[in-house]
C-alpha cells in the first residue's frame, strides 16, 4: 500500500516534469494557425516554415559555432587543468581547484553581470569572442569535474610502465592516458556543448548587438507573439540536447567495451 | 645487462628521510632482493633506480654510468609492478610490443619477439585477448613478458607476487626465478615476504627504517643475522640476554641464566671482541621440544612447559615457558603434538645458535 502511494507520487512528479515538454512536441506537429490546443491536424508545416526563417537559421548557425567552439576550448583547457591538478603537485592546488569549480556555485546572473562590469571597466566592447569566453567560463567546471574523476581512476603505474618501456611523457599521454580517459573527455565536451547551446541568461548579457543564439531568438520571438514555429524549434532543440548526450554515451560505451576498460 | 651501484644515496621527502646514505653494489646478472617491512625504504630505492624518484643526495650508476639525470624512458629498464599495470585498452600482444615500438625494432621482427616472450612466460596463445580477460597470475606473466621483451639492462620487480593468492604465488616464484636464470638479467626484487626473498635471491639486502641492516646470501642472513632486527624479521627467533665468559679461536662461551653455558661457534658470533655481554639468538625452528626426562644427547636442555599450541598440519608452533621467559619453537610433528600445559624440555644444539653484540 505504502509503496503504491510512493509509486503513484513518483509518477506524478515525472508527469509534472515532462508533460510540458511533451505538449510542445505534440503542438509542433499541429496544423493549426495558433501554437495551442485544440489540435486540428497533423502537419510538418511549422518545421518547413522554421527551415525557411532566416533569423532562426542564422541564430541556429551562431549557436552551433558557439557551442562547438565552447566545447573545443573548454575540453582542451579542462583536460590540461585536470592533468595538472591530479598528476602534478601544483602550489595552491586546492585554491585553484575551488576557483575553477566556482562558476557552478555562483548564480549565473551574478557571473554574467560581473563579467560585463569587469570588461566595461577594462574598456572592452561586447563581441562574439567575449560571448565565447563567458560560455567557456561556466562550462569549464563541468568538464573538469568529469575528467578529473576519470583521471583519478587511471592508475599512475600504468603510465609509469609506459615510460619505463621507453615512451616519453608526451608519448605516454597520447598512447596511454588520453585513450583511457577518452570517454570522460567526450562526455565533458558534450556537456560543454549542450550547456552552451541551451544557455540564455549569460548569453543575453554578453551577446553583441545583432547576434542571436537559438535561445535568445526564441525569447525575442515570444515577445511578439507565440508562433507555432517556436514549438517546432523547441522540438528540434529537445531532439538535439537529449539526442546528442545519448549518442555520446552510446559511443563512449562502444569504445570502452571494445578496449575492455 | 648491467651492474647497479648506489653510492651514498639519500632520499628525503620534505623533512622525512626515507633512505639514509645507502651504499649498495648489485653485480651484473645477480638476483638481489630488497627485503623489509613496509616503510623501510625498499620501494623508494627501487623507484630511484627506475628513475621514478630523484635521489636527494648521492649517485646511482647503471653499468658504471651515472644515471641521476637520465629520465626513466631512456634508462632501458624492465619494471614489473605489484598490480601488473597492463594497458587495459591494448591487447596482450600490443602490450608486449609496446616497448619495442620505441627501440627501432623492424616491424617484421616485432611479432616474432612478442611471440618468443609469450612462449617464455608459457602463455603462447593469449596475444589477441585483452588483459581483462586474463586471471591475475596470467596478467602478471604478461607484465613480465612486456618487461623482458625489450632486453632491459636491469629488471626491477616491485612486489610482483603480493597481489596473487598463496598457491599461485609459490608457482610464480619458481617460474620467475626460472625465467630470470634463463635470460640472466640483473634483477632487483622488492618484497616484504621473507620466504620469497630466501627462495629466490642470490643476495638479500635487509632494510629497516631507511637503512641497510645486512647484505648477504640467503644462508648468511638466515643463519648469521647481523642484528636483532634481521634475526626477528627473517622467521621467528628467540633472543636471550647472555654473559660472555670467555672467547677462544673458534668458540665464544656464553652463559645464559636459563640454559647455563652455551658455546657458540665464533663464525656465528662476529663483532663481540672485548664485550662482556651479548644476545643469544636461537631460531624457533632450531628449538626442539622433547618429552620430559627423555635424553638429549649433544643438546643443551632446560625444563619447560607448553603454554600455547599452534597446530599447522605438518609442523606445529609452540609457545613454551622456560623459567620466566616465553620462547617459540617450530617443530615437525612426530606422531602427535604436545598438549597445552604439558611439562616438556626445550633443547637445542649450541652450533645452531648465533650471538649478537648487545646494542
Amino acid at each position: 500500500m505504502g509503496w503504491q502511494l510512493i509509486r503513484g507520487y513518483a509518477l506524478l512528479v515525472y508527469v509534472f516534469m515532462f508533460l510540458p515538454v511533451a505538449v510542445v512536441v505534440l503542438l509542433s506537429f499541429n496544423a493549426s494557425q495558433f501554437g495551442s490546443f485544440p489540435i486540428t491536424g497533423f502537419s510538418f508545416r511549422w518545421f518547413i516554415e522554421l527551415a525557411q526563417n532566416d533569423a532562426i537559421l542564422r541564430a541556429f548557425r551562431t549557436s552551433m559555432v558557439l557551442g562547438l567552439l565552447t566545447a573545443l576550448i573548454s575540453t582542451t583547457l579542462g583536460v590540461l587543468a585536470s592533468l595538472a591538478l591530479v598528476r602534478y603537485r601544483v602550489p595552491g592546488e586546492n585554491v585553484i581547484s575551488t576557483l575553477l569549480i566556482a562558476p557552478i556555485l555562483v548564480p549565473e546572473v551574478v557571473l554574467a553581470v560581473a563579467l560585463l562590469l569587469f570588461l566595461n571597466f577594462l574598456g572592452i566592447n561586447k563581441s562574439f569572442a567575449l560571448l565565447l569566453f563567458g560560455h567557456v567560463l561556466f562550462t569549464l567546471p563541468f568538464v573538469i569535474l568529469v575528467v578529473q574523476a576519470r583521471l583519478i581512476a587511471i592508475r599512475r603505474d600504468v603510465e609509469e610502465a609506459a615510460m619505463s618501456l621507453g615512451a616519453s611523457p608526451v608519448q605516454t599521454f597520447f598512447q596511454i592516458t588520453l585513450p583511457l580517459m577518452l570517454p570522460a573527455v567526450l562526455a565533458g565536451a558534450l556537456f560543454a556543448f549542450t550547456i552552451s547551446f541551451d544557455d540564455i541568461t549569460g548569453t543575453l548579457f554578453w551577446k553583441p548587438g545583432g547576434v542571436e543564439t537559438v535561445p535568445t531568438q526564441i525569447f525575442a520571438m515570444l515577445r511578439n507573439s507565440i508562433s507555432p514555429e517556436i514549438n517546432a524549434l523547441g522540438t528540434v532543440m529537445i531532439a538535439m540536447t537529449v539526442g546528442l548526450p545519448l549518442l555520446g554515451a552510446a559511443i563512449a560505451r562502444t569504445i570502452s567495451r571494445k578496449s575492455g576498460v | 645487462m648491467s651492474s647497479v651501484t648506489l653510492q651514498n644515496v639519500v632520499k628525503r621527502f620534505h623533512r622525512f628521510t626515507a633512505v639514509h646514505e645507502v651504499n649498495l653494489e648489485i653485480p651484473d646478472g645477480a638476483f638481489v632482493t630488497l627485503l623489509g617491512p613496509s616503510g623501510c625504504g625498499k620501494t623508494t630505492n627501487l623507484r630511484m633506480i627506475a628513475g621514478l624518484l630523484d635521489p636527494t643526495e648521492g649517485e646511482i650508476l647503471i653499468g658504471g654510468k651515472r644515471v641521476n639525470d637520465v629520465p626513466i624512458h631512456k634508462r632501458n629498464l624492465g619494471i614489473v609492478f605489484q598490480n601488473y599495470a597492463l594497458f587495459p585498452h591494448k591487447t596482450v600482444a600490443e602490450n608486449v610490443a609496446f616497448g619495442l615500438k620505441y627501440r627501432d625494432v623492424p616491424k617484421a621482427e616485432i611479432a616474432g619477439r612478442v611471440q618468443k616472450a609469450l612462449d617464455l612466460v608459457q602463455l603462447p596463445d593469449v596475444g589477441t585477448r585483452y588483459p581483462k580477460a586474463l586471471s591475475g597470475g596470467q596478467q602478471q606473466r604478461i607484465a613480465l613478458a612486456r618487461a623482458i621483451v625489450i632486453e632491459p639492462d636491469v629488471l626491477l620487480l616491485d612486489e610482483p607476487l603480493s597481489a596473487l593468492d598463496a598457491n599461485l604465488r609459490e608457482d610464480m616464484r619458481v617460474e620467475l626465478k626460472r625465467i630470470q636464470e634463463q635470460i640472466g638479467v640483473t634483477t632487483v626484487f622488492v618484497t616484504h615476504d621473507q620466504s620469497e626473498a630466501l627462495a629466490m635471491s642470490d643476495r638479500i639486502v635487509v632494510m629497516s627504517a631507511g637503512r641497510i641492516e645486512q647484505v648477504g646470501t640467503p644462508e648468511e642472513v638466515y643463519n648469521t643475522p647481523a642484528s636483532e632486527f634481521v634475526a626477528s624479521f627473517l622467521g621467528a627467533s628467540n633472543i636471550l640476554p647472555a654473559r660472555i665468559t670467555g672467547q677462544d679461536a673458534d668458540t665464544v662461551h656464553l652463559e645464559d641464566p636459563l640454559f647455563g653455558a652455551v658455546p657458540v661457534p665464533a663464525a656465528k658470533a662476529p663483532a663481540l671482541a672485548g664485550a662482556s655481554r651479548a644476545k643469544l639468538v636461537l631460531r624457533a625452528e632450531k628449538l626442539q621440544i622433547v618429552a620430559a626426562g627423555a635424553p638429549t644427547p649433544g643438546m643443551i636442555a632446560a625444563p619447560a612447559f607448553v603454554e600455547t599450541v599452534d597446530y599447522q598440519g605438518q609442523t606445529v608452533r609452540y609457545f613454551v615457558r622456560v623459567g620466566n621467559t616465553q620462547m617459540q619453537a617450530i617443530n615437525m610433528i612426530d606422531e602427535r603434538p604436545y598438549a597445552q600445559g604439558e611439562a616438556v624440555q626445550a633443547a637445542f644444539r649450541p652450533k645452531d645458535c648465533a650471538a649478537l653484540p648487545e646494542s
